[in-house]
């Protein structure tokens, strides 16, 4: 990773900061701004939004009235259990497919690793009308398998732990199988735990895409009962319920702040995951 | 192996695949191909079976002036943000790959957008858009300007929602740079160092072409998430005003969900899979030859 720094001899910052050094810090500014500002809007009075003036008084008024005009709480519960079900159900089921992938002689199995890799393409969200549809033919509309299900046969994850499996060398398998494993057995006690980077990788990704998916959890849910957070602040900031955006902003940041805090305490792992899981 | 063995391998295979192939097949490929076989018929009124139109729904659709305003929105969608958002994203790359102070913070201010829902970083840029007291309008006011309808004046809105997308996407392609940046080898620096090349050359003539293969990889990805990804237009402007914003995916939202008209939905849906499928090609000839070189 730092080979760069293998040869390049230690240089002393000079007093003045290069332009790069001001360019780069300038975007950096711009970028993170956004969420600044709503930082700053979330714990001011709404009469604050504008004038960004220094000593204006903080307050969790916000928050408080973000919390007592939606459920939240409901919101937080069933983006929880989305994300840990549809996470859940990938691991085991790509799982099995990828190892069926890397390790048998299936017959057509190049054709049907490409079948599989068109799902990388043709996305649940791009099919909404027809998921609707097939959703709501097996009773699936406003609740939580429902929206998650679509997503369970990852092609990407299939992809990736087929990739992982495949460079596991087969020497493990074979003396896992003298000690009389079985196939499952073998999958279990040496394929998964030589994967575990992947694992965390594809999770890592696959959580924050779930947390933060909103298309087609709008289309299959019409109810508090079912509804994740984003599609519960969807409609909470829409401009019809005539909220005021101080408290827009407090709901905001109170749908983001989980998957937020991971972030800033696990940043190097979801740098490294979104890459992981990108080259392919 | 015996063949009995063999088989019953075969089978063993079979079976572990069965559970994602149950639902590829019904959430992946039953609806594509019943979106296919919608888009030739026309719906029965009153339990009447549906009637076998043909290409008629397509010459219906490509006679309507939306559909065409829809399709160039897309286009121009994708022109402004992808050349942008990756140039962007090479130069945050090539930023925090060098020596800066406080490097950890750049890279971590470049990155934090990619990790918002899009709908909670469109009610961000809301408060920046609004007409009357939105911040971008009240910078200007205090500048002696008049403010300017954000996202209510069509020929501006879209420009707005390109610029939300530029910011959204630009920190995630950067760490595909900035991997493929520091997995260069350091030979080939210090090389030119010792023939005296400038910093400018040597990023135009050797760091810019071995980065090739990442740019195709993210130019790929950001085509698909220009056809995808609609969610800010939920929140800033719902594909208005006079659909100077609507975008193809929306438009099926629109035409299935709010229209009930589920024939054109399924049409303009088969053209969005045409352009993937081209994308899909795209990605598998020439991304996947090119990078073998490496």
């Amino acid at each position: 990773m730092n080979l760069a720094s293998a040869y390049t001899p230690r240089v002393r910052y000079p007093v003045l900061p290069s332009l790069e050094t001001v360019a780069a810090w300038l975007l950096a500014l711009i970028w993170i701004f956004p969420l600044l500002y709503a930082f700053w809007a979330a714990f001011h009075p709404g009469e604050f939004m504008v004038n960004l003036e220094p000593f204006a008084p903080l307050t969790l008024d916000n928050f408080i009235e973000a919390w007592a005009q939606a459920p939240f709480g409901r919101y937080y519960l069933n983006t929880f259990a989305l994300v840990a079900g549809v996470v859940l159900a990938q691991f085991v089921v790509c799982t099995l497919a990828a190892f069926a992938f890397a390790r048998f002689p299936i017959p057509g199995k190049n054709v049907l690793f490409m079948l599989v890799l068109i799902q990388l393409f043709v996305f649940p969200e791009v099919l909404i009308v027809e998921n609707y549809r097939i959703a709501s033919g097996l009773g699936l509309v406003n609740t939580i398998t429902g929206i998650g299900l679509p997503y369970v046969a990852s092609a990407f994850g299939i992809f990736l732990l087929r990739q992982t499996f495949k460079t596991i060398p087969r020497e493990l398998e074979d003396a896992a199988r003298i000690e009389g494993c079985n196939w499952l057995e073998i999958l279990w006690k040496v394929y998964v735990p030589l994967a575990k980077p992947t694992y965390l990788a594809y999770g890592l990704v696959s959580i924050s895409h779930h947390w933060n998916n909103f298309l087609w959890p709008l289309v299959v849910t019409n109810s508090v009962e079912s509804r994740p957070l984003t599609v519960g602040l969807g409609v909470f900031s829409a401009p019809e319920t005539g909220v005021n955006w101080a408290t827009v902003s407090a709901a905001t940041l109170l749908s983001i702040a989980p998957l937020l805090v991971a972030f800033l305490l696990f940043q190097r792992q979801f740098v490294q995951s979104f890459l992981r899981a990108g080259i392919r | 192996m015996t063949l009995t063995a063999h088989r019953k391998m075969q089978l063993y295979g079979a079976l572990l695949l069965l559970p994602a192939a149950v639902l590829l097949a019904t959430f992946a490929y039953l609806p594509t191909v019943m979106t296919v076989i919608n888009s030739l018929f026309l719906p029965g009124f009153r339990g009447e079976p549906a009637e076998f139109v043909g290409i008629e729904n397509y010459q219906m659709l490509f006679d309507d002036p939306t559909f065409w305003q829809v399709a160039r929105n897309n286009l121009l969608y994708a022109l402004g943000t992808i050349p942008t958002s990756i140039a962007l994203a090479l130069g945050m790359a090539l930023f925090v790959n060098g020596k800066l102070p406080g490097r950890g913070f750049v890279r971590m201010a470049y990155f934090t957008p990619t990790i918002l829902p899009m709908i909670a970083a469109a009610n961000i840029w809301m408060f920046f858009y609004a007409p009357q007291i939105g911040l971008f309008n009240s910078l200007l006011e205090r500048l002696g300007f008049s403010g300017i309808n954000w996202l209510g004046d069509p020929s501006v809105a879209l420009g707005s929602v390109i610029v939300m997308s530029i910011w959204k996407e630009a920190g995630f392609f950067m760490i595909f740079y900035l991997a493929a940046l520091q997995s260069l080898p350091p030979d080939l620096k210090e090389a030119s160092d010792l023939e005296g090349t400038s910093r400018w050359s040597f990023f135009w003539r050797v760091t810019f072409p071995l980065l090739m293969p990442t740019t195709l990889f993210v130019l790929i990805n950001a085509l698909i998430n220009a056809v995808r990804v609609v969610d800010h237009l939920f929140i800033l402007t719902k594909g208005g005003p006079n659909n100077a914003t609507n975008l193809l995916l929306y438009y099926v939202y629109e035409n299935a969900f709010s229209f009930f008209d589920r024939t054109t939905a399924a049409t303009i849906t088969v053209v969005i899979l045409l352009v993937l499928a081209v994308v899909a090609t795209l990605k598998f000839t020439i991304l996947d030859r090119r990078t073998h070189y490496q």
